[in-house]
């Protein structure tokens, strides 16, 4: 075990498959030299070289297409797309070509292939640049989608990524880069699929993602200490495919559950799992399924303003209240 | 009205040696099944046994043909939505082609694609692509894992006049030029974007070679109904890519003889430049051409015969096949061959 930020995560992920695999390449925007507009990727280029750690133009048609092209002729690309807003100038290679070609083709054509992207709000970065857009790539059948929210989990999970023979949008949330967590030494791979429970209570169940996933853990102590409410907390670490058993479960004991999105509110993946869970637990259900989202509003730049918007722990533990009390 | 483009000088640029006897022959037969392949397409549309849409390379059939004879067995093909000759001058039957045309079990992909979207693996034809302009970075991509895998293998990609102005066109050009890939692009520029003049909508008189310099690319323009040109311009530029001297970009000026669509008519073209045009018919040119060198009419006649039996067998065996098993539907999302997406 070693003391890792979760930027330095992404390096030892992406360092321990490049290493294993020498068909795994790399592609991005300042990602060789300059390791990295967020440094996910210093020394990978002097490790493995400019044939597999390669720096593009600021071109993102061209580096998914080309991610998508080089999979489809056995290679296993993985590209990152600096900020995640960036997908809206490249979603046609995405949406149309990556999801569905594996199916429109009879099976003929394998894409395993991994996006890397800076997801998310927190890093006072304004509208264009904060945005958390896991729930768009959700939304479109054939994409797997995975968001860690640390670093032991972006080391495991991007192996799994990279090592799945489908395509994976992976989602960094960029305001965590700093968060140090133990991330194991040795071959490390997460399985695709599979949520973990973080914490275990009785009363409600706090499904969280990515920077939810330690804001939740924060309202939980808080509604224990001083509120008496004992919670479980569950971070759903990848939304397709979805450990709806392992959700299910949890809600099931505590009969509880409030989801915590930093997606704007409209169909944001609190809402599909909300759905699930009404439709095959509502029996056990104590009372209303309960989200915390980020308002259906876009995200100002300034510090106020953004920690208003943003799911925060005072306000998990002010819903959790008034949902149990 | 159209303007017409400059005549290009760029196929003269060095002798080139004679195209043997075979070579010829194999171009033309190439060219006659797929004559008569799009044109069954079309008669089949006619009788209802196709549904959706089709988009008919009538007229083009010598860009297909040039370069299919030219491209090495594991090169890769892409191509667009107008794809199903390039798909088939890789080797797919057509029997694969009409039966996914027709949407049923005898097709390629079993109806999951459709008209728009003809893949074979198999064949190197990796894709038609029905968004304009996705499929240039995508054949950049498997030239990059070509480069990168050592095989020599070249990615030839075809589009329309139209590409020309979309964004991913100049983005894979840079990219391609930069990473010195071993691709070829090739515009069919037939002078029509869907339904409107290309020069009437482009800031340069060739859409495709006018922009090579901006990319530091010479400028090949060539008459794309005439096949000899087309094949030998397709072995220059196979070899340039094949040999690490990276990517060409070569406009091919043909014109198609229906509308952009099973629903277009084409009534915007004047009735003189159809006219013009339908008098450079690449087909029964090459034809004329072949007698002039001496080929006998009887060994001509064999090969329109052959075609014909061929589409003739084809259409019967693609039509009576039975309807795809509607639980196709549910498989090879993911990899594992299912859909799954929750436990």
């Amino acid at each position: 075990m070693a003391q890792l930020t979760y930027r330095e995560a992404v390096t030892a992920g992406l360092a321990q498959e490049m290493r294993r695999d020498e068909n795994v390449v790399f592609l991005g925007e300042d990602v060789a030299a300059a390791g990295g507009v967020f440094k996910t990727t210093v020394g990978l280029l002097e490790e493995f070289g400019p044939d597999r750690v390669r720096d593009t133009p600021i071109s993102e048609q061209a580096i998914l297409g080309a991610t998508m092209g080089a999979a489809m002729t056995g290679l296993k690309p993985v590209a990152e797309i600096m900020f995640s807003d960036f997908f809206a100038v490249c979603w046609d290679i995405v949406a149309n070509q990556i999801a569905k070609t594996r199916y429109m083709t009879d099976g003929q054509m394998s894409l395993p292939l991994v996006i890397r992207s800076g997801n998310g709000g927190g890093a006072r970065f304004g509208a264009q640049h904060s945005q958390s857009v896991e729930n768009w790539a959700m939304a479109i059948p054939g994409l797997k989608v995975v968001a860690p929210a640390m670093p032991a989990d972006v080391k495991g999970l991007l192996a799994a990524s990279i090592r799945d023979p489908d395509p994976v949008l992976f989602f960094e949330q960029k305001s965590m880069y700093g968060v140090k967590g133990e991330v194991p030494d040795d071959d490390h791979v997460e399985p695709l699929g599979a949520a973990r429970v973080l914490r275990s209570g009785s009363d409600v169940t706090i499904v969280a993602l990515a920077l939810m996933v330690p804001r939740a853990l924060k309202a939980a102590e808080e509604l224990e200490a001083e509120h008496g409410i004992s919670a479980t907390v569950v971070d759903v670490r990848s939304l397709v495919p979805l450990d709806t058993q392992t959700i299910l479960a949890e809600v099931a004991k505590t009969g509880r559950l409030v989801t915590v999105e930093e997606n704007p509110r409209l169909c944001g993946w609190g809402a599909e799992i909300a759905s699930i869970v009404a439709e095959e637990l509502f029996w056990d259900l104590d009372g209303p399924i309960v989200r915390v989202t980020t308002p259906h509003i876009p995200l100002a730049a300034a510090d106020s303003l953004e920690d208003a918007m943003l799911p925060s722990a005072d306000r998990i533990v002010a819903s959790v209240r008034e949902l149990v009390d | 009205m159209a303007a017409k483009p400059k005549r290009a000088a760029a196929a003269k640029r060095k002798p080139q040696p004679a195209i043997d006897a075979a070579t010829r022959l194999k171009l033309y037969r190439t060219m006659v099944e797929c004559r008569l392949l799009e044109k069954r397409a079309h008669d089949l549309f006619m009788q209802n046994l196709i549904k959706g849409t089709s988009h008919l390379a009538l007229g083009q059939e010598a860009v297909a043909a040039g370069f299919g004879v030219a491209m090495r067995e594991d090169d890769y093909t892409f191509c667009t939505y107008r794809g199903h000759n390039h798909t088939y001058v890789r080797g797919v039957s057509m029997t694969a082609i009409l039966g996914e045309l027709m949407g049923n079990s005898a097709g390629l992909m079993r109806g999951k694609g459709g008209s728009m979207h003809l893949t074979s693996v198999d064949h190197g034809a990796m894709g038609s692509y029905a968004i304009i302009g996705a499929h240039l970075p995508i054949a950049a991509g498997a030239a990059w894992s070509a480069q990168y895998r050592g095989t020599e293998q070249v990615a030839v990609c075809f589009f329309g006049d139209g590409t020309t102005n979309i964004g991913a066109f100049h983005e894979a050009l840079n990219f391609a030029v930069i990473w010195k890939l071993p691709v070829v692009f090739v515009c069919e520029n037939n002078l029509y974007m869907e339904y409107t003049s290309i020069y009437d909508v482009t800031a340069v008189r060739n859409p495709a070679a006018d922009r090579a310099s901006a990319y530091g690319l010479e400028p090949i323009l060539i008459d794309g109904n005439d096949v000899d040109v087309v094949y030998r311009t397709a072995v220059d530029a196979l070899e340039r890519a094949r040999s690490g001297g990276g990517p060409s970009l070569i406009e091919a000026v043909t014109y198609r003889h229906g509308g952009h669509s099973r629903a277009d008519p084409g009534k915007y073209r004047p009735d003189d430049e159809v006219k013009e045009w339908l008098g450079k018919d690449p087909v029964p040119t090459y034809r004329k051409q072949l007698r002039g060198l001496k080929i006998a009419e009887k060994e001509l006649e064999k090969i329109d015969a052959e075609a014909l039996a061929m589409i003739d067998e084809a259409t019967e065996t693609a039509r009576n096949a039975p309807l795809p098993d509607v639980d196709i539907a549910w498989i090879d999302v993911w990899a594992d061959g299912g859909a799954q997406w929750r436990n």
